[in-house]
C-alpha cells in the first residue's frame, strides 16, 4: 500500500466555517446570492441535528431509492482480468439509475424545510436532471432543469424522462453548450429567483455550503461500502476507484475512507482523446488552482483566467472544474488521480456488458477501466471496489453513433 | 457612468468609445474585462464578452490600450473584472498592471466581503479603489459593513437579478438607497437595469452616480458590421439623453469619482 504519503495532514473535519478545504473552496459569487447561501448553511445545520429529518431521509433512501445498494462481486470480470478481486458498488440499481438521487432527495427535503416551492438544477449527462425532476415530482415542487444543447442531443432519453415527470428542460445555447454553461445559466436564474427558489446543485462544486452538503448526502455510498466490506470480506478493501467529473460519486465514496490510511483511493478523470488542451477533461492532472462557479479549486483555464473548453465522450465528466475537496485530497496526497481515455472507457463498457451482463454508464466506465488495469497488477487476495455510479442505458444511442462514425472513417479514410 | 465591454468588437473601437463618452461629459467609465463565465450578466453583456473573447483578446492587450488612452480622457476608469481573472493574473500583479494603465479601481462582482481581505490590502497599499456591491438581498447590518469596507464609491445593485435593461425598477429602491445614504460618507452609485431618462429622474435625487451598461452595449453589437462613426454617435446620443435628464434633476452631486 503506497498511499497515503502525507495522510497525517488530511482531515475529514472539513470544510471550516468559511467553506475551506485546506486552501480550496470558499465562496466566490455575487453578493445577491450570499444571503441565500447563509440561509441554506443554517438550514442544513439544523436539519443535520434533527433526528426527524434523518429518519425521513433514511426511510426515503430505503423505500424510494432502494438502498442499501448491493456490493457485487464481479467474478467473471475478476477471472478475465486475472488479479485482485473486483467488487462493484451498484449505484446503477438505484431508482433513476444513478447515484445522483441520493443528493436530490436530501436537497428536496431541505427545500421543503426552507419553505421554497421552486427548484432549479443543471445537468450534464441528464442523470442529475432526472434525479432532480424525480425528487420534485415526489415533493410537488416546480422544477426547471438547465442542460447544454449539445448534451440535450447526446442524452435525449433523459430529456424525455425529465419532461414526463413534469420538469421543464431549458436547453442552453451559450458557450460550449455543455455542463459548464448549464451551471452558468442555473446560477443566473438563481440570481433573479433566489428568494423563492432553491438551486439543487448536482455535484460537490459551487460556493459553500454546496460542496459539503452534496458530499454528505452522497457519503451514504462510502458508508455502505465500508460496512459491506467488513461484513463480506471481514476487512476494508485495498483499493477504491471512482470517476471524477465534478466529483460527487467519488467524494461520497471516498469521504468515509479518508481516515482509513490502509485504503488506497483512486479518482479517474476523463482523458478524452489526448493530452492536448481541449481534448480532455482531466482537471486535476492538467489544471491549476483558480476560481470557477463559486469556489477555488483546480480548473482548466488559460493564463488570463478564461475557462478552457474540455472534451469527454461522457457528458457527465465533460466539465472544466472539480470539487474543492478533491483539490484538497490531491494536494495532501490522500487520493491519487489519474485519467482514462474515451476509447478505454468504451472498451470497459463492452467488457462489463459481455462478462457480467451489466451496462455501465460511460462515466462509471472510466473508473472501471482503471480499476481493471490496477486489479491485473495485484494479487488475487486483494480487493478492489469500483463505484458503478450509474447505468449505461442513456449512453447506448451515443455509443452507436460514435461507432458508426468511426466505422465510416475506417472505410473512407 | 457608462459601462462598456473592452475589445468588443476590437480594442480600436474601445479607445474611440471611451473618448466619445468622455467628450459627452460622462463622469466615470466602467470598463468590463470580458470573462468566459459571467454569472451576474444578462444576455446583452454575455454576448458582448463572447464577441470580445472570440478574437482571443488578452488582458495585457486591453490594459495597453487603456494605458494609451487614459491620459487623453479626463474621465477616470474602473474595471469590472471577475475574481477568476484577478486570481489567475496574480492579485498584486493585477492591481499594479491596472494602475500602471491609469485605471483608478476595480469592481469585482464575484468577490464577497469575506473573501476580499487580500485584494483589499493590496488596493489600500496601492491607493487603488476596491468598489464593493450592496444588493436588495443584502441584510441591512451587512450592507453597513460592506459600505465600511468599500473605497471609491459604493455600488448599489438596483434589482435582485442579472444585468440588463428593465422597463420598471423596484418600488422600494429609492427608499433603500436613501436609508444607506444616511449611513455612509461614500458616494453611492446605482447600477443594473438603468436605461431610460425616467430612471435617471427617479434615482438622481438619492444617488451620486448612475451606471448604464446593457443599453450602451446593445448598441455596440453592430460596431463590427456598421460604420463605426454611426455606432459611436448613437452611443454618445444615449449618453447625452441620460446626462441631460441628470442635469434637470435638482440637488445632484457629481460623483467624487476615481478614488
Amino acid at each position: 500500500m503506497s498511499q497515503p504519503p502525507q495522510s497525517g495532514r488530511v482531515s475529514s473535519h472539513v470544510p471550516d466555517a468559511r467553506g475551506r478545504f485546506g486552501a480550496f473552496g470558499g465562496r466566490y459569487v455575487p453578493e445577491t446570492l450570499t444571503h441565500a447561501l447563509d440561509e441554506l448553511a443554517a438550514e442544513y445545520e439544523s436539519a443535520r441535528r434533527d433526528p426527524e429529518f434523518q429518519r425521513e431521509l433514511d426511510e426515503l433512501l430505503r423505500d424510494y431509492v432502494g438502498r442499501p445498494s448491493p456490493l457485487y462481486h464481479a467474478k467473471r470480470l475478476t477471472d478475465f482480468c486475472g488479479g485482485a478481486q473486483i467488487w462493484l458498488k451498484r449505484e446503477d440499481v438505484n431508482h433513476t439509475g444513478a447515484h445522483k438521487i441520493n443528493n436530490t432527495i436530501g436537497q428536496a427535503l431541505l427545500t421543503k424545510r426552507m419553505g421554497k416551492r421552486r427548484v432549479i438544477a443543471e445537468t450534464g449527462a441528464g442523470q442529475h436532471g432526472v434525479a432532480t425532476a424525480t425528487a420534485c415530482a415526489r415533493f410537488a415542487l416546480d422544477c426547471v432543469v438547465y442542460m447544454g444543447e449539445e448534451d440535450v442531443r447526446r442524452q435525449a432519453p433523459n430529456v424525455y424522462n425529465m419532461r414526463l415527470m413534469g420538469a421543464e428542460v431549458r436547453p442552453v445555447t451559450s458557450g460550449s453548450r455543455t455542463l459548464r454553461d448549464a451551471v452558468n445559466e442555473a446560477m443566473r436564474d438563481w440570481m433573479s429567483s433566489v428568494e423563492t427558489t432553491h438551486y439543487i446543485l448536482g455535484s460537490v462544486v459551487g460556493p459553500h455550503p454546496f460542496p459539503m452538503i452534496v458530499r454528505d448526502f452522497q457519503s451514504v455510498i462510502g458508508v455502505e461500502t465500508r460496512r459491506q466490506c467488513l461484513e463480506r470480506l471481514g476487512r476494508l478493501p485495498d483499493l477504491v476507484v471512482a470517476c471524477v467529473g465534478g466529483g460527487s460519486n467519488s467524494a461520497g465514496m471516498f469521504y468515509p475512507f479518508v481516515e482509513d490510511s490502509g485504503v488506497e483511493l483512486l479518482g479517474v478523470e476523463a482523458g478524452g482523446r489526448g493530452a492536448a488542451p481541449g481534448e480532455h477533461a482531466s482537471t486535476l492532472s492538467f489544471g491549476k488552482p483558480g476560481v470557477l462557479h463559486g469556489s477555488l479549486s483546480y480548473v482548466m483555464q488559460d493564463e488570463d483566467g478564461q475557462t478552457c473548453d474540455v472534451h469527454s465522450i461522457s457528458a457527465g465528466l465533460d466539465y472544466p472544474g472539480v470539487g474543492p475537496e478533491h483539490s484538497y485530497w490531491k494536494d495532501t496526497g490522500r487520493v491519487r488521480y489519474t485519467y482514462c481515455r474515451d476509447q478505454e472507457a468504451l472498451d470497459a463498457f463492452d467488457l462489463l456488458a459481455r462478462q457480467e451482463g451489466i451496462l455501465p454508464a460511460l462515466e462509471s466506465s472510466h473508473a472501471l477501466a482503471k480499476a481493471m488495469e490496477m486489479a491485473r497488477l495485484r494479487p488475487a487476495d486483494e480487493a478492489v471496489v469500483v463505484c458503478l455510479s450509474g447505468r449505461g442505458d442513456k449512453d447506448v444511442a451515443e455509443i452507436a453513433r460514435v461507432r458508426s462514425q468511426s466505422n465510416a472513417t475506417a472505410k473512407n479514410p | 457612468m457608462p459601462f462598456i465591454t473592452a475589445a468588443d468588437p476590437d480594442l480600436d473601437f474601445t479607445a474611440l468609445a471611451l473618448k466619445e463618452l468622455a467628450a459627452r461629459g460622462c463622469h466615470l467609465c466602467e470598463l468590463g474585462i470580458p470573462y468566459s463565465d459571467p454569472i451576474a450578466d444578462g444576455p446583452v453583456i454575455q454576448a458582448s464578452y463572447t464577441r470580445a473573447l472570440a478574437q482571443k483578446v488578452r488582458l495585457a492587450d486591453i490594459l495597453a490600450t487603456v494605458g494609451a488612452v487614459t491620459p487623453q480622457l479626463g474621465m477616470p476608469i474602473v474595471t469590472m473584472v471577475s475574481y477568476s481573472i484577478v486570481y489567475r493574473h496574480g492579485i498584486e500583479q493585477y492591481v499594479r498592471d491596472a494602475k500602471q494603465a491609469g485605471v483608478s479601481g476595480a469592481i469585482v462582482p464575484d468577490l464577497l466581503l469575506e473573501e476580499a481581505d487580500t485584494l483589499a490590502d493590496v488596493c489600500r497599499r496601492e491607493d487603488f479603489s476596491l468598489i464593493q456591491l450592496v444588493t436588495p438581498t443584502t441584510p441591512r447590518d451587512r450592507a453597513v459593513r460592506i459600505a465600511e469596507r468599500s473605497s471609491g464609491f459604493l455600488y448599489y445593485v438596483s434589482v435582485t437579478g442579472i444585468t440588463g435593461e428593465r422597463t420598471r425598477l423596484p418600488d422600494n429602491l429609492v427608499q433603500n438607497v436613501a436609508w444607506l445614504r444616511e449611513r455612509t460618507e461614500l458616494p453611492i452609485c446605482i447600477g443594473f437595469g438603468i436605461s431610460r431618462p425616467e430612471h435617471v429622474r427617479l434615482l438622481a435625487p438619492v444617488a451620486d452616480g448612475l451606471i448604464v451598461g446593457s443599453a450602451l452595449v446593445r448598441r455596440m453589437e453592430y460596431a463590427a458590421s456598421r460604420p463605426r462613426a454611426e455606432v459611436l454617435r448613437e452611443m454618445g446620443e444615449l449618453a447625452d439623453e441620460l446626462l441631460s435628464a441628470l442635469r434637470e434633476t435638482p440637488d445632484v452631486q457629481p460623483p467624487k469619482s476615481g478614488k
